[in-house]
């Protein structure tokens, strides 16, 4: 019998004025009658418009089907069928926008939780599965190397360990999970949550190798001299841009990526970590993506009194996931709309103590389709801040192609890969946002099993000649 | 995991110790760089890489024990491990078409100096090198830089070993006695940096200078390392850590290196007091 109430079952969280002064996460995740109650909500529609939703095609309906006979390992079964990271995906993706934005119930009322779904089916597996012995696979012997730990680079080696090859995967940093680890906060995304899955990937036999840079420990012909047949780039976009206004040298003035990896990958927010923390009282944020929102929460438990974000167009034109946008908002953070930061003002000792904005209003859609920000002439003025946190954009990191001969990039820095992800250099393919710039992990995702099964075939057609 | 494989006290303050690395020892050239973080809780700290022994697998690292991370470093000792050391990070130094080199060390960025000294002396440059101490007790790598240049001047603040005075000042007499160099290359304190370039502008001899700002990641990540050079925002990790001394805005690299001072300082009494540096935690 379907369940005809029209809002989703809510999921709990924690309250607002108690979580932001921690970095526990903030949505506690269903208990077993609360997911067999929302997955009662799914009409199990036969042309699946959700699935086309989804940049994966993750077979929703039947795993929500599953969920409501209480057969939860199918449906995580089925999940990982597509997906390899459900509890990261069920925790980040924007659903608003892609399943949830085509579920029929939808239309009279909010579509069916998808996301949390999800999440639910993966964290069971996760807590309450018996550990089942890895599926021994056939080795083929044949080396592939992965670049990046991202959910590109992951996803792609999960389907190529499946399928018999020998893959390593090589990460600059120290730990594997590339923004999973190092930007998404604990707070929204648990670190646990990343190990777990990173490790059920290494159960395929994966190797991962930390501390490498690719392009400087080996370079991309080293790998191949070293005997890998085939390479996956999924480096990312992690090159912070920053504003080129006055005053980004000061001291108080940080990219987000610099903020949030000393919170999240060096844990500075924790006691016993030497990594030193930001000390903040009152922020600005400048930039309205999910990265914008991150930074800004983390601040506010990091202890500061005031946290804003400066974002130069409207609500509407938020680019982060409204969920995240509706958190901050119960947290106490600012917003300050069609605003947009002129200069950074520093004291005598070259500290921040302002940031000089302007205001903004809308004007005719530019190439993005969004309307286009114009500044209100003499509309200055200044917020007293002592920290700012620069959240405008990144972009891929040009390490690799400046060391890889026959590697093309466009004028943005990406690298430049067909619909396979196959590059301009035979045996190497790409995908995620070192080949689409700043996108999210799904897509990322995405990438690196289209590039899986195309090395696969380009494997195979090699081994023919 | 990486071992260490020799230790060595060069002075009470700096410690020399050859680290297994055996990729990174394959790869290194003069002027880069490594980064380290000693266990789970430690911090990511940038280290020159002073030498390689890509036969053994080796690579050695020269420091100063400043703060909380090497101080820990520097309470390990042979077969300890080290939990991450990254490399080779940053553009090697530029030595081609270099004949006549003058290499200027203050302290133990006499370290950062030598694998540069060495690099051109091998490339048949002419090379001289200044090494300026505070005092004897804490000179390091004469031998080493002996034999690598044709000139070593050692310079003491206070005249305990080799000429009283500072680097700016030999610097400033070779170049008055007519000495033509085709580049300078200063490596030390930021101040020292900043001096000498000043003292070789009016000579019109371009200078080098290995910056080190603060640094997470040391791959264009974080933005952490920007410096100013020329007007321009550049990231030191992968756009140096060398740069034309003539461009680069000393003072600001200077506040932003203070900006842990406090903590620092509470760090260093607290470690030395509580343990002598060893963990109390993990
Ligand atoms: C703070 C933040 C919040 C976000 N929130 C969301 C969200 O809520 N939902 C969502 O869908 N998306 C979100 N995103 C975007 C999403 O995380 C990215 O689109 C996704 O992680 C891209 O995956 P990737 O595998 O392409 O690259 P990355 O995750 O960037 O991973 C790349 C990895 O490659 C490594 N690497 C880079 N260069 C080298 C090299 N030369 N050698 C070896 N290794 C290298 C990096 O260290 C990194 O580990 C967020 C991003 C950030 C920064
Ligand atoms: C490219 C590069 C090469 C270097 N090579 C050497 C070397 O060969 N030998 C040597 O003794 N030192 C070297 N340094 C300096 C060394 O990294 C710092 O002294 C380091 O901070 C010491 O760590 P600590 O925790 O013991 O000291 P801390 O107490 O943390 O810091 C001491 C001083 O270093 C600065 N600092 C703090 N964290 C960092 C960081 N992550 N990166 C850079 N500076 C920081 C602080 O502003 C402070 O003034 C190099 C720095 C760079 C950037
Ligand atoms: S569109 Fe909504 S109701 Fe229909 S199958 Fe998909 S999730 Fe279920
Ligand atoms: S150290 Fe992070 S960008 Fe240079």
């Amino acid at each position: 019998m379907a369940n005809m109430d029209k809002k989703k079952t809510p999921i709990p969280e924690q309250e607002p004025q108690v979580r932001n002064k921690n970095f526990e996460e903030v949505a506690l995740g269903y208990t077993e009658e609360m997911a067999k109650n929302e997955a009662a909500r799914c009409l199990n529609c036969k042309n699946k418009p959700c699935v086309e939703g989804c940049p994966v095609n993750v077979r929703i309906p039947e795993f929500i089907g599953k969920i409501s006979e209480g057969d939860y390992e199918a449906a995580y079964e089925i999940l990982t069928s597509t997906n390899s990271l459900p509890a990261v995906c069920g925790r980040v993706c924007p659903q608003e926008s892609q399943c949830e934005a085509k579920c029929v119930r939808g239309i009279k009322g909010e579509p069916v939780g998808i996301g949390r779904l999800e999440r639910f089916a993966a964290d069971r597996h996760i807590t309450c599965a018996e550990k089942k012995a890895c599926p021994t696979i056939q080795k083929n012997g044949v080396k592939v190397a992965v670049v990046g730990s991202g959910p590109a680079g992951l996803t792609c080696a999960g389907d190529l360990a499946m399928n018999g090859f020998d893959v390593t995967v090589f990460e600059s940093l120290h730990d594997a999970g590339g923004v999973l680890i190092y930007g998404i906060p604990e707070f929204r995304l648990p670190k646990s949550i990343v190990k777990k899955e990173v490790e059920q990937l290494q159960g395929y036999g994966i190797t991962i190798k930390t501390d490498m840079v690719i392009g400087k420990t080996m370079t991309i012909d080293e790998l191949f001299a070293d005997g890998y047949e085939a390479v996956f780039i999924g480096s990312g976009a992690g090159l912070p841009q920053f504003l080129n206004i006055e005053g980004e040298s000061l001291l108080g003035v940080y990219s987000a990526n610099e903020y949030l990896t000393r919170i999240n990958l060096m844990k500075s927010y924790k006691d016993g970590y030497d990594t030193p923390a930001v000390k903040s009282k009152r922020v600005a944020v400048v930039g309205g993506g999910n990265v914008a929102m991150d930074a800004a929460r983390c601040a506010q438990r990091m202890g500061a009194e005031k946290v804003y974000i400066i974002y130069r167009r409207s609500m509407d034109e938020l680019p982060a996931r409204s969920e995240e946008v509706h958190h901050a908002i119960e947290e106490g953070i600012e917003f300050q709309l069609l605003r947009n930061p002129v200069k950074i003002i520093g004291d005598e000792n070259s500290r921040v103590v302002g940031i000089e904005c302007v205001e903004m209003e809308l004007g005719e859609p530019d190439a993005s389709g969004r309307r286009r920000p114009i500044a209100k002439e003499g509309s200055n003025f200044v917020i007293d801040v002592d920290t700012v946190i620069i959240s405008v954009g990144t972009s891929p990191n040009p390490l690799i192609k400046s060391t890889t001969k026959g590697l093309e990039a466009n004028k943005h820095g990406c690298l430049v890969a067909d619909e396979n992800g196959a590059t301009t250099r035979e045996g190497v393919f790409a995908g995620g946002d070192a080949v689409t710039g700043a996108a999210t992990v799904i897509l990322a995702a995405g990438a690196g099993k289209t590039a899986a099964s195309a090395m696969m075939k380009y494997l195979e057609e090699k081994k023919k000649k | 995991m990486f071992r260490i494989a020799t230790k060595k006290k060069l002075n009470d303050a700096v410690t020399l110790m050859e680290i297994e690395a055996p990729e990174i020892a394959k790869k290194a050239l003069a002027g880069q760089f490594i980064i380290f973080k000693i266990d789970e809780f430690g911090e990511r700290v940038p280290l020159t890489i002073a030498d390689t022994d890509p036969v053994r697998g080796t690579v050695t690292i020269i420091f100063q024990i400043v703060g909380r991370s090497t101080m820990l470093l520097d309470q390990l000792n042979v077969g300890d491990t080290i939990a991450d050391f990254v490399g080779p990070l940053g553009i090697p130094t530029h030595i081609e078409g270099i004949k006549k080199v003058c290499i200027v060390g203050g302290g133990v960025g006499c370290a950062i100096a030598y694998p540069s000294a060495k690099a051109l002396f091998n490339a048949g440059a002419e090379v001289d090198i200044i090494a300026g101490f505070r005092s004897q007790d804490i000179v390091i790598l004469e031998d080493e830089m002996k034999k690598v240049c044709k000139n070593y001047y050692l310079m003491t603040d206070d005249g305990t070993a080799g000429e009283k005075g500072f680097t700016t000042t030999k610097l400033k007499s070779l170049l008055e006695a007519g000495n033509q160099y085709d580049m300078v290359i200063a490596i030390g304190p930021i101040i020292m940096m900043k001096l000498l370039c000043d003292t070789a502008k009016p000579f019109n001899v371009p200078c080098t200078v290995s910056l080190n700002p603060i640094m997470i990641d040391g791959t264009g990540m974080c933005g952490c390392c920007r410096v100013t050079v020329d007007g321009v925002m550049r990231f030191a990790c992968v756009e140096g850590p060398d740069f034309d001394g003539h461009k680069v805005d000393f003072d600001e690299l200077m506040k932003r290196n203070s900006i842990y001072k406090e903590r620092e300082q509470h760090d260093r009494e607290h470690v030395c007091k509580l343990t002598g540096g060893i963990r109390t935690h993990g």
